[in-house]
Order: C-alpha cells, then structure tokens, then sequence
C-alpha cells in the first residue's frame, strides 16, 4: 500500500509541476501567436496609415491613435475615480468598521467583483447613460464619463478587497505604538497603517488598473464605440472607442489572414505590452518595498 | 489505513470530475461527426443555420415551424454576422449561410480554394427603418438629407427644419451587413465612385437593441435598423429617394412596389446544389407556407402577397 501512495504522490507532484510550468508556457505560446499574427501588420500598411486619426477598417484606414487614445482617457477616469473610492472602502474595512461590519462588508465586495461586466453594462446602457445624459446635459450618455464610472464599479472590488488584505496584514504593534504618542486615530491610519501597506495597496492599485484597461463588454456597450480624438474638456464627456472593443466588434467578421486581421492582432500585440509594462512596474515597485521593509524589520 | 483509503477516494473524486469535464467534450465532438456522417441515411437529419444577425430571428422561426411539420429534422440556428455564416459555410461547419447582402468575390474565391461553390438562394426582403425620438419633430428626410447627416455635414436638427439640438447618429457596427448596406445605398446614395464616409464621431453601437434602446431615450438621436427589429418606442422617418420622389414609410406594400428606397434582399447560401432535406427545408422556405412567416416578423416576403 505505501508503494500505492508513492505511486500516486509521483503523479501529483508531476501534475503539479507540469501545471506550473504551463504558465510559463502558456504565456509564451500567446504571445508567439499573437506576433506570427499580427507583426505582418507592418508590412502590409503604411506607418502613417497606421498613426493616422481615423479608424475605418472595412475602406482601409487603420489609425490606431483614437484606439489608443480612447482606452488610456477612459482607464484614467476609471481610476480617477475608482482608486480613492476603493481605498476608503479598504480603510473603513479594515480600520474603523466594527468586526460584524467587517464580517459582512468583505464578502460583499468580493461578491461585486463577480458580478458579470455584460451585466453592468446593461445597467450602464438602460440606467447610467440616460441618467447621466441629463444630469450633464451631454448631447449622449454614452461617453468616456459613463465608460469610466462602469470600470470605476469593476475595478473598485479589486482594489478594496486587496488593498484591505494588504492593510489587515500591518502589524497590530504599529498601529498600538503610533496611537501610544498621542495621534489621533486618522492620523494613523494615513501616516502609519497605510504607508506600511504601501506595497500591497499599489499592487491593488495597478491590478485595478490592468481590469480596467482589459475590460471589453462594458465599456464596449456604453462609450459609444466612436473612434474619435477629442480634444479640450470634452475628453471625458464624448464618445470613444476602446482597443478592446474595437477587437470584440470586429474579429467575428474579418476574413481570417486579411490585413484587417492582423492589424487587430497588432492591437492585441499592443494591449498585451500595455498590461506587461503595468504588471511589471507593479511588482517592481513591490519588490523594492519589500526589499526596505524587510531591512526595517531585521 | 482509513487515510489511505480516503486519500484514494478523494484521487477518485478527481479523476471522476476530470472524467466528468473531458467526456462530454470528446462526447459532443463525436456525437456531432457521427450525425454528420450518418445523416443521409439516419431517421433525423440536422441542418446547421449560421449567419446575419439580422436574420436571426426570422431563421429561428422558420426553424421552429418546421421541426413541428417535419419532427425528425432538426435545425440550429446561430447568428454572428453574415460574414460569419459565409465564413463557416467555406469552413464546411455549416449547412445553411444566412447572409443580408451578396457573397463577396473574395469569398467565392476562398469558397472555390476549399472546392466548395456556394448557391445563392433569396429567401425574404427587408427593409432598413431610418428612426428618431418620437419627441423629434422631423417627419420625413430625402436620403440626401441622411446621407448628409450621417457625413457629418448636417450637425444640428435646426439646419433641416428641427429643433436646435445637436445631431447625435447612431450606426450599427461595421462587422454588420446592414452598417454596409446602408453606406453604399443611403450615404453614397448608390453611386460606385462615391467615397463618403461615416462621420468619425458615429457611435458604432454593437447591437439593434443598443441602438432602440438609446433613440428611444434620447431626442438628439437619429438610428437605422431592419424593419423588423424596430419598436413602437421609436419614430419611423418617411424617406425620399430625391426631392422629385415622394416621401414614403417603410412597409410591406412600399418595399414590394419599390417605392421605398432603403430596402434589400436577404440571402441564404449552400455548397453547391441543395439534396435530399436540405433541398426540401430551402423549398419550403421559398413556399407561400415559408413566407408568410417572413411577413409576421416584420420583414418582406419575395411573392407577392
């Protein structure tokens, strides 16, 4: 029988291990795919075809600045709005809220982040976007505004539910030696809980941020899909389109190999270098928090 | 021992779920190639239906009447767009391509390099609403008069008789046979050489209902959709071909006598020359019997009425 247990054990540490490294693989085996399909892009059309400001893909213009444009204006707003949101609910979480509170609150938020984004944007396109048309007066709801308060609502869990592990996790000593000198309660938590958290709230921060800029169903149901570049205010308040919802909207339909198709995969190629330079700035910044705050503490 | 054995049975548990996710896999792959191989001497035959969204709705209800007349055949139905269906139909994964405009030449091209030559077969008409808020004064516009809207060159509803609001339009997204349809007939007014496009800031909305959705709720909206997926939410615009024409509502007896300008023909594809059930599904259809299903969703039957 103990032979019997060697046997299976051999099999699960070799699954395991062939599924950590599938990852690996995985990640790569994308990556190849997405450049054997995309980089014949820039053979097939012209640089300034390719920077140009007008996206019309079935006459053969292929800017990808409005794209661009569109994706990063309404990811900024999201966060604009999304990060201090979502770090007050980490603080009250975690600090002030009493444990039954807690207790309740917590799952709540982790259950919003699992609600569906096909779902917020029927919300966004059937409540928000008529609601916000005539509170702003905008000639349409279905702008960057509308756009960036749907992904504010996504990435808010995120960010609370990691940003409220990363200030659970500060040791209780802190908080008991800051209020020991007389501060008062906020004073600790934005001087001392919330800088020795600083790690964990970034990582929350940035990976926030990637589900923002990632996300495709709802801001493709509520930012109008124009492929504009506006300028002055009206940055927020117009329509734009996403590079996401610009490859969702259109792969279905494109001839497989057409220059069309690679120039979406081109986007895709974008999108992933994107959210690589995010994810690596993120543990970067991570790494060398760690590396001071393991000094301090040695 | 009592651990060994649990530990085991949890291995169990595991290799039954795997079972339980991988089977039904491998089991639908076989399932489906086995109906395909034995369809033309099996009891039911199955018909797959994959195209325009826009005939979406009248497939399914074609599908529905003639599983009930005709129980041992079944028929899916599945939407994506028209150059969906086209493309599966050259990918030999579909029967039946429903498409809302003519097989392109670079798709008989890639139909003929897979030895496959599509039939064009046309199954119903439709006809291409232009609509506004029901709160929007405008009644009627010549295709001009749209053609210039959608350009941009009109921006606000003041400079065509209408209130002084902005002019916010509204397209279906390009991957969409009506979005095509409705550049070449109603913004190039037809003509080959034009070159007019969309203007930049048209929000290109992912779906009829999207665009029903937000016409109905917002007066500085004007939208286009097929006939048959327009509501009474919305206001129908009635349309003129040019300033000599008469303005005309978009209904059955103004797209049958051509009097209604912005209306065109849906096609159903098959490789080569329909056999057996699927010869007998795509008469049906072209029956008196078929089309006045096409009539009950709003579109327009071939036959005279």
């Amino acid at each position: 029988m103990g032979n019997n247990k060697g046997w299976l054990e051999v099999i699960t540490t070799r699954l395991i291990i062939i599924s950590g490294y599938s990852a690996i693989i995985f990640v790569f085996l994308i990556f190849y795919f997405l450049l054997e399909a995309g980089l014949p892009t820039i053979r097939n059309v012209q640089l300034t075809n390719l920077l140009g400001q007008r996206w019309y893909p079935i006459e053969e213009y292929f800017g990808l600045l409005p794209l661009i444009i569109g994706s990063i204006t309404v990811t900024i707003g999201a966060a604009l709005f999304a990060v201090p949101v979502g770090i007050a609910i980490a603080i009250f979480i975690a600090e002030i809220a009493p444990s039954w509170a807690r207790n309740i609150l917590k799952p709540i938020i982790e259950v919003l982040g699992g609600i569906p984004s096909v779902i917020l944007g029927f919300l966004g396109i059937l409540v928000f976007a008529p609601y916000i048309r005539r509170l702003l007066d905008l000639p349409t709801g279905l702008s960057v505004f509308t756009g960036a308060l749907l992904l504010g609502a996504i990435s808010i869990p995120t960010i609370a539910s990691i940003s409220e592990d990363a200030l659970d996790a500060v040791p209780r000593s802190y908080r008991d030696a800051s209020l020991a000198l007389g501060t008062t309660e906020w004073q600790t938590i934005w001087y001392v809980t919330l800088p020795a958290a600083r790690s964990g709230v970034l990582t929350a921060i940035m990976l926030g941020i990637g589900r923002a800029f990632g996300e495709t169903m709802a801001v493709m149901m509520v930012t109008g899909n124009a492929p504009v570049i506006p300028s002055g205010l009206a940055l927020f308040f117009s329509p734009i389109r996403t590079m996401t919802a610009t490859i969702a909207a259109e792969m279905g339909e494109v001839a497989t190999g057409s220059t069309h198709y690679q120039v979406l995969f081109m986007i895709g190629i974008l999108l992933f270098l994107i959210e690589l330079v995010v994810n690596i700035t993120a543990s970067t910044v991570v790494i060398k928090q760690r590396k001071r705050s393991e000094r301090i503490l040695s | 021992m009592f651990v060994t054995i649990i530990t085991t049975m949890r291995n169990f548990k595991v290799i039954i779920s795997i079972c339980l996710i991988i089977f039904p896999l491998l089991g639908c792959g076989f399932e489906s190639s086995d109906n395909r191989s034995q369809s033309t001497e099996s009891e039911t035959y199955s018909i797959d239906n994959v195209g325009s969204d826009t005939m979406v709705n009248l497939a399914l209800a074609w599908a529905e009447e003639y599983q009930n007349l005709q129980p041992n055949i079944r028929i899916s139905v599945t939407g994506g767009g028209s150059g969906t269906g086209i493309t599966s139909l050259i990918n030999k994964s579909t029967d039946i391509a429903n498409a809302s405009r003519v097989i392109k030449s670079e798709e008989i091209e890639a139909a003929k390099a897979q030895g496959i030559d599509p039939i064009q077969f046309n199954v119903a008409r439709d006809a291409i609403a232009v609509i506004v808020n029901p709160n929007n004064p405008i009644d009627q516009l010549t295709l001009e008069q749209i053609s210039d809207i959608y350009s941009g060159k009109i921006n606000n509803w003041k400079e065509i008789g209408g209130e002084d609001r902005p002019i916010v339009r509204l397209s279906r997204e390009t991957n969409s046979g009506t979005h095509v349809y409705f550049l070449e007939t109603v913004l190039r007014l037809g003509q080959v050489d034009n070159k007019t496009l969309f203007s930049p800031d048209t929000l290109l909305l992912p779906s009829s209902e999207g665009i029903i959705a937000e016409v109905s709720d917002n007066p500085n909206t004007i939208g286009y959709d097929g006939l048959g997926y327009v509501t009474p939410e919305v206001k129908l615009i009635a349309v003129a071909k040019d300033n000599k024409s008469t303005f005309e509502y978009p209904s059955i007896e103004t797209v049958n006598n051509n009097t209604y300008p912005i209306a065109r023909d849906l096609y159903m594809y098959t490789a080569g020359q329909p056999v057996g059930a699927l010869k007998d599904y795509i008469d049906w259809i072209l029956s008196a019997e078929g089309q006045v299903i096409v009539a009950n969703l709003g579109f327009v039957p071939i036959l005279p009425p």
